[in-house]
């Protein structure tokens, strides 16, 4: 199967085995792909290898699959879900020709999306690696794509957060501090999202009543998740338990699912059980997902594939399933994957595209581990600039000090920046519950009221001993 | 400690502090660790707050950074087991950029140190058989601040109460340094031990860069994966303490020579009860 690729420059010929090896080739520097071993071995390599990717009409995606049909269920899922009609607006062009055609001012936000189910995650994976970042960011931002369930995600001028009250031990009363911290910071629009300390389904039934609590005494246009695998959610509902939304961390090879533990059957049938319970107000995305550059391969389930790929195939595992968020964790798996602030900065913004693209309603865990070479820094420009391509979410956590998994991600703090640097605002309905409840002064200005707001003094008052 | 939270407002009154605007749930923090109630300049991170996270960003860079001093570790322990040997050990990768990027390398040991141990077995087996019940294997790894702070204090109570239960034939403990978890394997199969206990410098959180980590395997060979193997995390004295880990780590070896078997097949039960009666089901936002 497929075809050798070669590209002469001067009296040297470049020769790529196949586009598998030409896309990895083509891909900007990350440690991952050098641990792989599909890295480019040299600037000049990897220029060459953008060039002739250039060249490669996007019909040959169609043809020449990077993990074959009859191997992988994410492969036939991208294949037999192609629109073959909407194809034909960008049938005609090469990865090149579909750079210039996105930046064009003929793709429009509505021709954008009415080429979506057109395009495949390679599509997608190729033309990001001959991109520069501002061309990243430009098209994202055309990009529009909203999803609905107790409010409105991803409308353009908004940005949403994610509040994730995590604590070592699970324990409650440390749980609603960081929720109370994180709601009067103006947070949690998106989702308040919990990782459990303790992974099971008895757990993960307290802490879905915990937040469903919460939601509802302060009538919380917003939905909570525990990010438990997906088969304990099952057994949550099944149980009778509050379930807004269905969490998994997907791949983009079968085998990095089943590593997981889930195949499409598995998010098929979840979704529907999360669907009957008819929980959404304004409508019925049930699904949030979690991706990553590198998963696969420390899977040992990448196929030979470079990390960028796989993870955009991961995308058309969430597009099947009409998710509410799904967000890429950018900078959590380690320096092995990707290295520094620099490597971190690009995937958070190729992620982001792809995604965008793609169709799906994209966030974004802008994050490092302490042994990554990044800091504060770092996450103070990819959060800026993710803000600046139209990202759908971010996460919000106290003083970006995740306690329970030890990795530093975006502040409450820090999304009121980018919120007030941008003009960027929340969803509609939670900024109508922010301005009631008196949380914030003006979502206009992004100004946070200055005595504690009147419903928040009772329970305050009486754990602090009834003053 | 400069890094724990719940320090943090030091000058909260003070009057050259600014326009900063203090939040009234600060004591919350009687009920996690988590950063909240930090008050705000504008939107802003007040300047305190800001400069005290990169203090313990700081301090965590440090414990990657910095080697583990084997020396001193040699000497402590050598103290706490004045008749084992220690052999001091070293991965396949040559420095700590090439350990961060490539974790293969990490889990393998130098052709050196392969040497190291099978000229140890050799000169053995003239005296003495060859069955260790337990090899103790110290390795760097992303943290060697918290090898060199708690790996000396744990192994003593780890002797103590495994010395109560049981008489172990100890191996040789080895010092790892730009280790990862599996290299164990290849130290407990040279070694031909039964049960290999690796303690290693976690992954350094922000409030947290001293954190042990403890991985035990039974009857380790090279390629295992982490599902034959159970783990003990934490280990520090704000986390989870020596007297309390060694009590689970002896559990856990006791479990594992009847069993036969480490991994997924051997639950830690010392937590049972524990966790049953834990914990309330109210919280003070709906209580």
């Amino acid at each position: 199967m497929g075809q050798t690729y070669r590209y002469t420059l001067g009296t040297k010929t470049y020769q790529f085995r196949d586009l598998a090896e030409l896309m990895a080739k083509a891909t900007a520097q990350r440690s991952g792909d050098r641990l792989a071993g599909v890295i480019a071995q040299s600037a000049q390599e990897r220029a060459v290898a953008q060039m002739t990717l250039a060249e490669v009409p996007l019909k040959t995606f169609l043809n020449e699959a990077l993990i074959p049909y009859e191997d992988d269920e994410i492969t036939r899922l991208i294949l037999d879900d192609h629109d073959a009609h909407a194809f034909k607006a960008i049938a005609h062009l090469t990865v090149g020709g579909f750079r210039n055609w996105l930046l064009s001012d003929f793709a429009t936000p509505g021709v954008l999306a009415s080429v979506r189910a057109a395009i495949t995650p390679e599509m997608a994976a190729a033309v990001s690696k001959i991109m520069r970042n501002q061309d990243l960011i430009l098209i994202a931002k055309k990009c529009h794509v909203t999803s609905a369930f107790r409010n409105t995600i991803g409308l353009p001028g908004h940005l949403s957060t994610r509040l994730q009250p995590n604590h070592p031990t699970d324990d409650i009363n440390g749980i609603a501090a960081s929720m109370l911290d994180g709601l009067l910071y103006g947070n949690g629009d998106a989702v308040i999202g919990i990782n459990p300390a303790t992974d099971n389904v008895a757990q993960a039934i307290k802490l879905m009543t915990l937040m469903d609590d919460v939601i509802q005494k302060y009538e919380i246009p917003t939905q909570s998740c525990v990010l438990t695998h997906v088969t304990n959610t099952i057994e949550c509902i099944e149980a009778g338990a509050p379930v807004d939304l269905v969490f998994q961390s997907v791949g983009g090879t079968e085998a990095t699912n089943t590593s997981f533990g889930f195949n499409l059957n598995t998010l098929a049938e979840a979704q529907d059980a999360a669907l009957s319970l008819k929980r959404g107000t304004v409508g019925s995305n049930v699904m949030y997902f979690e991706t990553g550059q590198g998963s696969s391969l420390s899977a040992n389930a990448h196929h030979g594939l470079d990390q960028q790929t796989c993870e955009a195939r991961a995308y058309a595992v969430a597009r099947k399933f009409n998710p509410l968020l799904v967000n890429t964790v950018v900078g959590f798996i380690g320096p092995e994957y990707l290295f520094d602030g620099k490597e971190i900065t690009r995937a958070g913004l190729e992620d982001h595209f792809c995604g965008k693209l793609l169709g799906i309603p994209m966030g974004c865990d802008v994050c490092y581990t302490n042994h990554a070479e990044a800091d504060q820094n770092d996450m103070d420009n990819l959060l800026t600039l993710l803000g600046v391509a139209g990202c759908s979410f971010v996460m919000g956590i106290p003083g970006s000090d995740d306690i329970m998994l030890n990795y530093q991600t975006t502040s409450f703090h820090d999304a009121l920046y980018v919120r007030r640097v941008l003009g960027s605002k929340p969803a509609p309905e939670f900024e109508a519950w922010l301005s009631k409840m008196k949380i914030m002064q003006s979502t206009e200005n992004v100004t946070l009221s200055d005595s504690l707001p009147a419903a928040f003094v009772k329970p305050l008052n009486a754990i602090s001993g009834g003053n | 400690m400069a890094n724990n939270p719940k320090a943090l407002n030091v000058n909260t009154n003070h009057k050259s502090n600014g326009k900063v605007v203090h939040n009234p749930w600060s004591d919350l923090r009687r009920f996690t660790d988590a950063r909240i109630g930090l008050g705000r300049a504008g939107i802003s991170l007040p300047t305190s707050e800001m400069l005290a996270f990169q203090l313990s960003h700081a301090q965590a860079r440090d414990a990657v950074s910095f080697p583990l001093d084997i020396n001193q570790m040699k000497n402590s322990l050598g103290v706490l087991t004045p008749r084992t040997p220690i052999l001091h050990l070293h991965s396949q990768a040559g420095d700590r950029v090439s350990y961060l990027q490539r974790p293969d390398l990490g889990r393998k040991l130098s052709k050196k140190s392969q040497d190291i141990l099978l000229d140890f077995m050799a000169e053995q087996k003239q005296t003495t058989p060859l069955n260790y019940d337990l090899a103790l294997v110290v390795v760097d790894g992303l943290s060697s601040l918290a090898v060199q702070k708690n790996a000396h204090p744990f192994i003593s109570e780890l002797l103590a109460q495994l010395g109560k239960n049981q008489q172990l034939k100890l191996a040789p403990i080895t010092l790892v340094e730009q280790g990862r978890v599996a290299i164990g394997d290849d130290i407990g199969e040279l070694l031909n031990a039964q049960i290999v206990m690796v303690l290693i410098g976690e992954r350094p959180g922000l409030s947290s860069p001293d954190s042990l980590g403890l991985y035990l395997t039974w009857a380790p060979k090279t390629g295992l994966n982490d599902a034959c193997r159970n783990c003990i995390s934490n280990i520090r004295p704000a986390g989870l303490s020596y007297e309390e880990a060694a009590r689970r780590a002896v559990y856990l070896v006791r479990e594992a020579k009847k069993l036969k078997l480490t991994g997924v097949n051997l639950k830690d039960r010392t937590q049972d009860n524990v966790i049953e009666h834990q914990q309330p089901n109210t919280h003070f936002l709906i209580g």
